[in-house]
């Protein structure tokens, strides 16, 4: 995980670390319509922190706060210490690189990028040097006296990102930085943002609706859905302790299973599932009461799928048929069909040649799961 | 499946389709000649063959007889061919001082009419870009409406409002504000207030269509990078807007250059454009090359440093 790398402690980790970037109960609404419900969030400086959600969910709204191109209905944002309330875009220290790139299409890559420099009245020699440097770092160098309409999207870009960092923003925002690129190009360009970041030390602010952006790319994301935060984590934490349905629907995919607390210990719970005849045990505590109706996730590729039965029947244990395979090269999806016709997703990575003597299972082979007791999440709502 | 059996079917199918290819490629070939052949043939009609009759009668001498002028082409008896082709028109108007000031007069007013409209149109152009979906209809369907009316219409109800006993001086004297009416009608200013009022709506409508285009997030770009509104809107919306800015003034200048029911109508015979000397030279003294040679030599004034303007730009679009 880059975060690892880059510093030694996490500053959302430390007891009293002053954020970057305050919001405190910020509402957006238009007209009837909540975009943003009274959020709250601290992002610490050096992050890569991503807000993360469908479409409509309120992401862009609190990015476009936050550079100052909406106006909060109630609640304050503060950044490094200065609330932004009455701040106009123009004089705040954050700089914005958005989806569209919004390039000044009368103006040259160079002319793009200087812009920045020349509205704050930097020194021509000073612009033509940091221009230079900016278009170095970003491998355009050759391009600049092109016009945006005579490079292509994945150099449009670049110059996008050179332009919005020129100023040496404490923040940047992204507002779905790889949305227009293809995929080959978007993972190439995911580490690129990652270097300059580690390199430059700024603050980022993503926008993405890409889960497996998100992941990559941060520090810490904010899944966001209907205008608030349903879980803030570090990709690990959400992938592997998503707190609720949507957050294990939304990153990944999971199998959910609706159950009764039948043992709730201090270091074990003891799930019965409905309608399947099998019992969940898992080895960590976690605040339900006894007989509560629970959701449990176990992501596929936590799960064993097998031919031969398990040596002796116990928890975590299913029977099957797979109802259906995805081949995807590296890896294989069944669908597993339960007796009462639920599907459980399995993956399987392909270690050896497809259709070898080891991995030779087919439509309609009765195949047994099982899992360990580490591999279960019990959800919240 | 072999290769012989695939290539056997393969063969078949191509041969078929490389026929329907062609015949479609034939079809779409004509039918860009015939998309452009519509247009080109009625410019060639309609405006590219009057134009050479009145470039011929330019050229001719006037004389009383029935068509009032000479023939380019005569066959003298004895079969001769004669071609007469006078130049004294043009030279006549170049000589005579009232038609280099009637010119220079015409082009006066109706370049600052242009920039009026201009700095009138430009704010509002924006304005209805900037206004809601619904607004956005109203805005556009009122800066269209006055063409529901006869322009010549609303060329008379400017009369009764700017006359001197008209609307606008009446209510000034009722309401005590002067005691002696105003004199407007009859004078340069009436006349921009016709050209004006009458032409804005071709300022406004190319320049909506141009900054309909532009992305708002370029003005927000431009305000994220540290420039303030007035900035913004020098270095980024203007440069952005001069193609509307330049069809908006031609579709103003041209016409108003030409104009001749306003400067009849409300500069009296106070104002002297070449739209109301061409009408007198061909109604009142009936001289059909004269009036000929005043409309050509309009034309050349204002067509030639549009196609100087275009040459520029297309080479510096090839650039």
């Amino acid at each position: 995980m880059s975060q690892d790398i880059k510093n030694d402690e996490n500053l959302w980790e430390v007891p009293n670390a002053v954020p970057l970037i305050k919001v405190q109960g910020v509402t957006k609404r238009f007209g009837s319509f909540t975009a943003v419900d009274n959020v709250d969030l601290n992002i610490y400086k050096g992050e890569l922190f991503s807000l993360l959600g469908g479409s409509g969910c309120g992401k862009t709204t609190l990015l476009r706060m936050l550079a100052g191109f909406e106006t909060p209905t109630s609640g304050t944002i503060t950044i490094d210490g200065v609330d932004m309330t009455d701040v106009p875009p123009y004089e705040r220290p954050i700089n914005m690189m958005f989806q569209s790139y919004a390039l000044f299409p009368h103006m040259t890559v160079e002319s793009n990028v200087a812009y920045g420099l020349k509205r704050d009245g930097v020194e021509k020699s000073e612009i033509a040097r940091r221009v230079d440097e900016m278009l170095a770092m970003v491998e355009l160098s050759s391009f600049m006296k092109r016009k945006p309409h005579q490079l292509s999207g994945g150099q449009r870009q670049r110059v996008a990102l050179a332009r919005a960092l020129i100023k040496r923003p404490k923040v940047l925002l992204l507002d779905e930085p790889l949305g227009a690129l293809d995929k080959r190009l978007r993972t190439q360009t995911q580490f690129e943002l990652m270097n300059i970041q580690d390199k430059l030390g700024v603050t980022f602010v993503v926008v993405t609706h890409d889960q497996e952006e998100a992941m990559t790319l941060s520090t810490r994301i904010a899944v966001m859905d209907e205008g608030s935060f349903v879980q803030i984590g570090t990709p690990t934490e959400i992938y592997e302790f998503p707190e609720t349905r949507y957050v294990a629907k939304f990153i990944g995919s999971a199998n959910m299973f609706n159950g009764r607390v039948t043992q709730d210990g201090a270091d074990h719970i003891e799930i019965s599932v409905n309608d399947l005849d099998t019992k969940f045990y898992i080895d960590h505590g976690a605040s339900v009461r006894l007989n509560a109706e629970i959701w449990i996730a176990v992501r596929p590729e936590k799960i064993i799928i097998s031919k031969t039965p398990p040596e002796k029947p116990g928890p975590n244990q299913l029977k099957g048929t797979i109802h259906d395979i995805g081949y995807l090269g590296n890896m294989s999806t069944y669908r597993v069909e339960m007796s009462n016709g639920m599907i459980v997703d399995v993956t399987a990575p392909n270690q050896t040649r497809y259709r070898s003597a080891k991995h030779d299972l087919d439509w309609d082979d009765q195949v047994y799961l099982s899992w360990a007791p580490s591999s279960a999440v019990v959800l919240q709502k | 499946m072999g290769p012989l059996q695939r290539g056997g079917v393969t063969k078949m199918n191509t041969r078929v389709f490389s026929y329907i290819n062609a015949w479609i490629t034939k079809l779409q070939s004509r039918w860009q000649t015939i998309v452009i052949a519509i247009p080109f043939y009625w410019l060639l009609l309609f405006f590219l063959a009057p134009f050479a009759i009145v470039l011929k009668i330019s050229l001719a001498e006037s004389i009383i007889a029935i068509p009032p002028f000479t023939p380019l082409i005569n066959f003298a008896e004895g079969g001769v061919l004669t071609i007469r082709i006078l130049f004294d028109n043009f030279i006549f108007l170049m000589e005579d001082d009232f038609y280099v000031k009637t010119y220079l007069n015409s082009i006066k007013i109706s370049g600052i009419s242009t920039l009026l409209c201009l700095l009138l149109g430009y704010p509002m152009a924006y304005g209805i870009v900037r206004a809601s979906p619904a607004t956005k209809n109203i805005l556009l369907m009122m800066v269209i409406l006055p063409f529901w009316t006869s322009f010549l219409l609303r060329v008379y109800a400017w009369m009764g409002l700017l006359a001197d006993r008209g609307t606008i001086n009446n209510l000034l004297i009722w309401l005590g504000m002067i005691d002696e009416p105003i004199r407007m009608l009859y004078s340069e200013f009436a006349v921009y207030i016709g050209i004006v009022y009458s032409y804005v709506p071709f300022m406004i409508l190319p320049l909506y269509a141009n900054m309909e285009k532009l992305d708002t997030a370029l003005h927000e770009a431009a305000a994220d990078l540290g420039a303030n509104p007035i900035t913004t809107f020098l270095t980024v919306t203007l440069p952005l807007t001069i193609p509307g800015i330049i069809a908006g003034s031609l579709l103003v200048f041209i016409p108003a250059a030409g104009e001749f029911v306003i400067p009849d109508l409300l500069g009296g015979g106070n104002v002297l454009m070449i739209g109301r000397v061409l009408y007198n030279e061909f109604n009142s003294n009936h001289d059909w090359p004269v009036a000929s040679a005043v409309a050509i030599v309009l034309l050349l004034v204002l067509v030639l440093p549009m196609m100087v303007y275009q040459y520029y730009q297309s080479r510096k679009t090839e650039d």
